[in-house]
């Protein structure tokens, strides 16, 4: 854009001193953009910076007070400790048990939330039925739901199934609470998809379950990541539900780096607070680098309608 | 014309309601009936336990009556308030800065919105260290030579929400960012060289006619924001635990600790309650105008 604006410049006024100005200002305009892009992004890129450092520092060093320098030896003491000794109050076990709580209640409510919500996209958008857009609306506001408004009474009912406290009644949290959102993703990215392909299908007499799994889901492969990988997200960094519905053993991670860093007592170790940080932090890290076009995908799919 | 109907076509007919029906059957329970049943406690006199009596809007009374309460209703106010303008602000100059054919743009986009990624949780322990006066911020600008430079609003109850604000503004700007950035896309660059050809300045056409082009994006950025700001908690449990003393208290840890650790569950669901007005009040307007238009758009 602005190289046009400095070419027509030139082109239009036969002055060569004026095109010069026009392009020394332009050099100048680019460098403000660059130098303010950059500046931006280490100051984004300093938490993380300081978190890695600091977790391979030793003690002694972070307490004569290097805070942002590199770190003079590189020791993984902090984050062995922080794997399986640390203690969060009750136990010395580090984040390892909760971090394998979390895969285990992770996985099967990404993909049960995910099942369920494309099967629910495909109904709502491809065999509509007088009603069925009310009660997509009647989802839709389950995606913004403050779930304090439901916390108590969902205590209750985990009670009443004899699954409170455990890692399957969190299971069950997050698919009910997650079904709102997989949906609207499905929907909005079904509704894309030309009825007139499902139509052809039905002529040629298959049903709705064959048009689902031979036509919808191999279509869908790319909404279908962008749902696990928002779930996987969104259940992993949980801290709510976790602390509400969980105790002791069963934690999940966030609970267990939040009471882990809130032990107080003799020398605080934040070279260990920094490595569980970073340990309840790599998976989805991991799934962004890996994966981080769908996941913004899944970020924007709350205000891009479909 | 006579049409038989077998069985396999009133299954196919009434295939899609019933598989259709358990997902609202469980939103409707876990949603809709949740919330009449916390707002029937909150009518209620319980305290360790639910229980079922009916005392009026006497919870909501001494809720309103609560100094606790009354401090975590004026910190949403500063939070919120700060938390968007920051961010929505950030955002959309970190997008239009984005937006001038910028040759490492992949790589800063994915620098700008990985906090995204991170639990408030890990978000909230970084921070903690960072604005730790001890031995994080304040110390390396004190070594740098400036001894007199101060910055410990982490212990200060009257600047500690200000330290909330700065972990949330850095977690979510990214994501405004994205929206934005995703609106400018979608703006036809011929109105741009339009103007330009006119002889309007670049900032100037940012601010004319690009950003004006933008609503539907701040408006989505917007509401957004405000859901995240009403029920963010982890953050705070994270960074300042509510503290120094209960200076940071905000409507979520309000609810929580009257529900789970003060045996004020009365109070805790009559909270529960205004939050939830407080995001329907905003959502359900910004959810119907979406799909309104949306139809209006098929």
């Amino acid at each position: 854009m602005a190289t046009n604006a400095a070419s027509l410049a030139t082109s239009s006024t036969p002055l060569a001193t004026n095109a010069r100005s026009f392009r020394r200002q332009h050099r100048i305009g680019r460098a403000v953009i660059y130098g303010s892009l950059f500046f931006m992004a280490a100051f984004y890129l300093m938490p993380l910076w300081v978190m890695i450092t600091t977790s391979v520092k030793h003690l002694d060093e972070i307490y004569a007070g290097s805070f942002i320098g590199l770190p003079q030896q590189i020791s993984f003491d902090a984050w062995r400790t922080a794997w399986s000794e640390a203690c969060n109050g009750t136990a010395c076990k580090g984040l390892k048990p909760y971090f394998i709580n979390s895969l285990l209640l992770t996985i099967p409510a990404v993909i049960m939330s995910t099942g369920i919500g494309a099967i629910n996209g495909y109904v709502i958008t491809k065999w509509r039925f007088p009603g069925s857009n009310v009660i997509f609306g009647l989802l839709l506001f389950g995606c913004f739901l403050p779930f304090q408004a439901v916390i108590l009474p969902m205590a209750q009912t985990l009670g009443i199934l004899g699954l409170a406290g455990s890692l399957p009644g969190l299971v069950l949290v997050h698919t009910v609470y997650g079904i709102a959102f997989t949906t609207l993703f499905f929907r909005n990215y079904f509704v894309s998809i030309p009825d007139e392909l499902v139509r052809a299908a039905k002529i040629d007499g298959a049903g709705f379950i064959r048009i689902f799994v031979s036509i919808m889901l191999p279509a869908a492969l790319p909404i279908i990541v962008v749902s696990c990988i928002w779930q996987f997200t969104q259940i992993w960094n949980d801290y709510l539900f976790g602390a509400s519905f969980t105790a002791g053993e069963n934690a999940p991670i966030t609970v267990a780096l939040n009471n882990i860093v809130n032990v107080s007592m003799g020398r605080k170790e934040y070279n260990v607070d920094m490595a569980a940080a970073m340990i309840a932090a790599l998976p989805t890290l991991f799934v962004y680098v890996v994966a981080g076009r769908y996941f913004v995908r899944g970020l924007t799919a709350g205000a891009v309608k479909g | 014309m006579s049409r038989p109907t077998p069985l396999s076509n009133r299954i196919e007919h009434w295939l899609p309601r019933l598989v259709l029906a358990p997902s609202l059957l469980v939103v409707l329970v876990a949603v809709y009936l949740f919330i009449c049943w916390t707002g029937w406690i909150s009518l209620s006199s319980s305290m360790i336990v639910p229980k079922y009596d009916f005392v009026g809007l006497n919870q909501y009374v001494r809720l309103w009556s609560t100094p606790r309460w009354h401090t975590a209703v004026f910190n949403l106010f500063v939070f919120s308030t700060l938390f968007l303008a920051l961010t929505t602000g950030l955002g959309l100059l970190m997008a239009i800065l984005l937006d001038q054919k910028i040759r490492v743009e992949g790589t800063l986009r994915a620098i700008f919105l990985y906090p995204m990624a991170l639990s408030f949780i890990v978000t909230g322990t970084a921070w903690k260290w960072i604005l730790n006066p001890a031995l994080g911020v304040q110390k390396v600008i004190n070594e740098l030579g400036w001894t007199s430079f101060v910055f410990d609003w982490i212990a200060q109850p009257t600047f500690a929400i200000y330290c909330v604000v700065i972990a949330a503004v850095w977690q979510s700007t990214g994501f405004a960012m994205a929206i934005f950035l995703a609106g400018l896309r979608g703006i036809d660059n011929s109105v741009i060289k339009a103007a330009q050809i006119e002889g309007a300045s670049l900032p100037r056409i940012y601010r004319t006619i690009v950003v004006p082009m933008l609503r539907p994006a701040f408006l989505s950025v917007i509401v957004l924001l405000s859901y995240i700001a009403i029920k963010s908690f982890d953050l705070i449990l994270a960074l300042t635990n509510t503290g120094p003393g209960s200076a940071t208290e905000m409507p979520s840890t309000f609810m929580y600790s009257a529900t789970f650790r003060r045996d004020q569950m009365g109070v805790g669901a009559a909270s529960a309650m205004m939050m939830l007005m407080t995001v329907a009040a905003i959502i359900v307007p910004y959810l119907y105008s979406e799909l309104k238009e949306s139809r209006d758009g098929h």
